[in-house]
């Protein structure tokens, strides 16, 4: 059985007559700077969308809701809650009051109006600038299956994001994961999937063998990840829709720390033998393998840059675990990390500006991030364990899991602005680990 | 005489048995030699005599792969162990402490797991009687968070089976 990806039909509505007067179309559009980190959240209200028939009642609440979330999430943008409205929105398509709105500070207003036909979910939206009274964009209309309304809100909190930042955003999107659960000594594992927000949980794996650092496909239909179901640690490929999975190439030793060339036709990974750990390069297709480095150190954690002509990774070669890059086809290393400590788990963002990497000093753990020279180090969380960042598609954020201390530590998810703020836990229904953020969905 | 008979079939039926689920055993046969329980702590043959008198792990100082003095000489009681005992294989199972990086702990744990290797082979066992396995911080054997569970958890485990040819 196999699931056709969701298709969503995105129309702009006709900006008409209902736009007010472009009285202050001169004045600067309504915009807020994400780059030096967001200290004052900008205020916006989003009235319950206008529901437009009886069965659109619950998913005019829901998917309102969810929309509030993504965007309060970000930390960017802060709600002004209901009960101060002085306007209520009936009719998506009246004129907006918009000194009802100036009166109670929001900047942002965002209104939506919601239709069920059948098993299709049609989601309209405007977004206006208050205090300009002005419309921010054409209005959009959504179409989507009902079963993925959570998406819809996802969509249309993206497109806020990107009019109000100037960015992509990040909402539509999943998040590949290592579920936990039992005793610290006797963990069992399984691969599982979730929205970007940790909604829809779905399982990929049963826990009869160990599995770990999942990553996804460019085009997220894809997971590779490392499994014991062998009974040693061997690199898997496996579907997302039919859950069919195989070793990937031919792996005569232990097979480890996968991640995916951004074109998706190349696996990159660690295979050890006789006890020391070199990175090659695994052609998808053909299972060809090509080895990249060559040397008696551990040699791991290998990320691809964007454009797919360097490869970030992780080596003791100097004595202590470090980060390296190289050309994506092997050869010479160049060592980027110069703080104390160890470094290891390189992730290169998404706009290629970065690198994510977990920090291991005094007996700390860190998530931070550095140049790709490895220049303007900050690091963004401290604790017992914090390990393995992945980058939200737009290079925002950064997902990683925390592990508390003790015989009954345990690990949870969070994420963090690139900037150090806004940390948050991600709500899973077990404990939770190695997160890999999806790029956007389509 | 008969008491041996007894115990090399009883050890055959059990080689047996392990093949078909290819896992550790607690080891050991009817009979009894001279006062000693086979297959008792006291058995020199048995496994339980390979895992509490002998040892059955050796430890390793933070991200160290290197064998200490004390390392080596459960090493060398395992190796003198395996050349006596030629029914059966082992493999070396590396692991590491929680203070470490998933990935790079596996490939410590393989780093580990092959000096062990290495050390046995260097002692005269056959390269086929050895295998090596890597768990890197996925099943420490204590898990509080000090350098007591610690100390014990950075170890490489010696699990004795059945050889398939023996």
């Amino acid at each position: 059985m196999i699931k056709r990806i969701l298709t969503f039909l995105c129309t702009v509505l006709a900006s008409v007559s209902l736009m007010t007067t472009l009285a202050a179309a001169q004045s600067k559009p309504l915009r807020i700077e994400i780059t030096k980190g967001v200290i004052e959240p900008m205020p916006f209200a989003v009235p319950v969308f206008v529901a437009e028939n009886a069965a659109a009642g619950k998913y005019a609440r829901d998917l309102t809701k969810v929309l509030a979330a993504d965007l309060t999430g970000s930390g960017i943008f802060r709600e002004i809650p209901s009960a101060a409205h002085i306007s209520k929105i009936t009719n998506f398509n009246a004129p907006v009051q918009f000194s009802d709105w100036k009166a109670i500070n929001a900047q942002a207003l965002i209104t939506g109006a919601v239709s069920v036909s059948g098993d299709k979910l049609i989601v309209k939206f405007r977004l206006f600038d208050v205090f300009a009274q002005t419309a921010l964009g054409d209005g959009l209309q959504f179409v989507a299956t009902t079963k993925s309304w959570r998406r819809m809100s996802h969509k249309v909190a993206d497109a806020v994001y990107s009019r109000l930042t100037g960015e992509t955003g990040y909402f539509d999107s999943r998040v590949v994961y290592i579920a936990e659960e039992g005793p610290k000594g006797k963990r069992k594992k399984r691969l599982a999937l979730m929205d970007y927000d940790g909604a829809n949980v779905r399982y990929l794996t049963d826990a009869k063998a160990i599995v770990l650092s999942p990553r996804f496909s460019p085009n997220a239909r894809e997971v590779i990840f490392t499994s014991y179901e062998t009974g040693s640690p061997r690199v898997f490929l496996l579907n997302v829709d039919t859950l069919k999975r195989r070793i990937l190439g031919d792996q005569p030793s232990m097979a480890f720390a996968p991640r995916f060339s951004p074109d998706g036709r190349k696996v990159v990974m660690s295979l050890s033998e006789r006890g020391n750990s070199d990175i090659y390069v695994v052609d998808v297709a053909s299972g060809q393998k090509t080895r990249l480095t060559n040397s008696p150190a551990i040699e791991t954690a290998p990320s691809f840059s964007p454009d797919g002509s360097k490869i970030v990774f992780e080596s003791d070669r100097g004595g202590g675990q470090q980060i390296y890059v190289m050309s994506a086809s092997g050869g010479a290393a160049k060592r980027i990390s110069n703080g104390k400590g160890r470094y290891g788990t390189p992730v290169w963002s998404p706009r290629g500006d970065l690198i994510a990497f977990t920090k291991l000093n005094e007996g700390r753990f860190h998530i931070g991030v550095m140049r790709t020279d490895g220049s303007r180090e900050k690091l963004l969380s401290a604790s017992f364990l914090d390990e393995g960042p992945t980058w939200s598609p737009n290079g925002r954020v950064l997902m990683f899991f925390r592990e508390t201390a003790g015989a009954n530590g345990a690990p949870s998810i969070y994420s963090v602005d690139v900037t150090g703020r806004n940390l948050r836990k991600v709500n899973t229904p077990t404990f939770a680990s190695d997160p890999a953020w999806s790029g956007l969905l389509k | 005489m008969t008491n041996i008979l007894i115990k090399l079939s009883t050890m055959v039926v059990l080689a047996v048995g392990l093949t078909a689920c290819g896992d550790r055993f607690p080891g050991g046969a009817g009979g009894n030699i001279g006062g000693i329980q086979p297959g008792s702590v006291n058995d020199p043959t048995s496994l339980a005599y390979f895992q509490q008198t002998i040892g059955d792990r050796v430890l390793f100082a933070v991200d160290q792969s290197t064998l200490s003095p004390e390392a080596t000489d459960v090493l060398n009681g395992q190796a003198n162990w395996l050349l006596q005992n030629t029914q059966y294989v082992v493999t070396i199972e590396g692991h590491a402490d929680e203070q470490g990086t998933r990935e790079y702990n596996l490939a410590l744990g393989a780093r580990r797991a092959s000096a062990v290797q290495n050390y046995m082979v260097s002692r005269g066992i056959a390269d086929n009687r050895v295998k090596t396995l890597s768990w890197g911080k996925e099943r420490p054997i204590e898990i509080c968070s000090t350098e007591d569970c610690w100390s014990k958890n950075r170890r490489a485990v010696t699990v004795v089976s059945a050889s398939l040819g023996s």
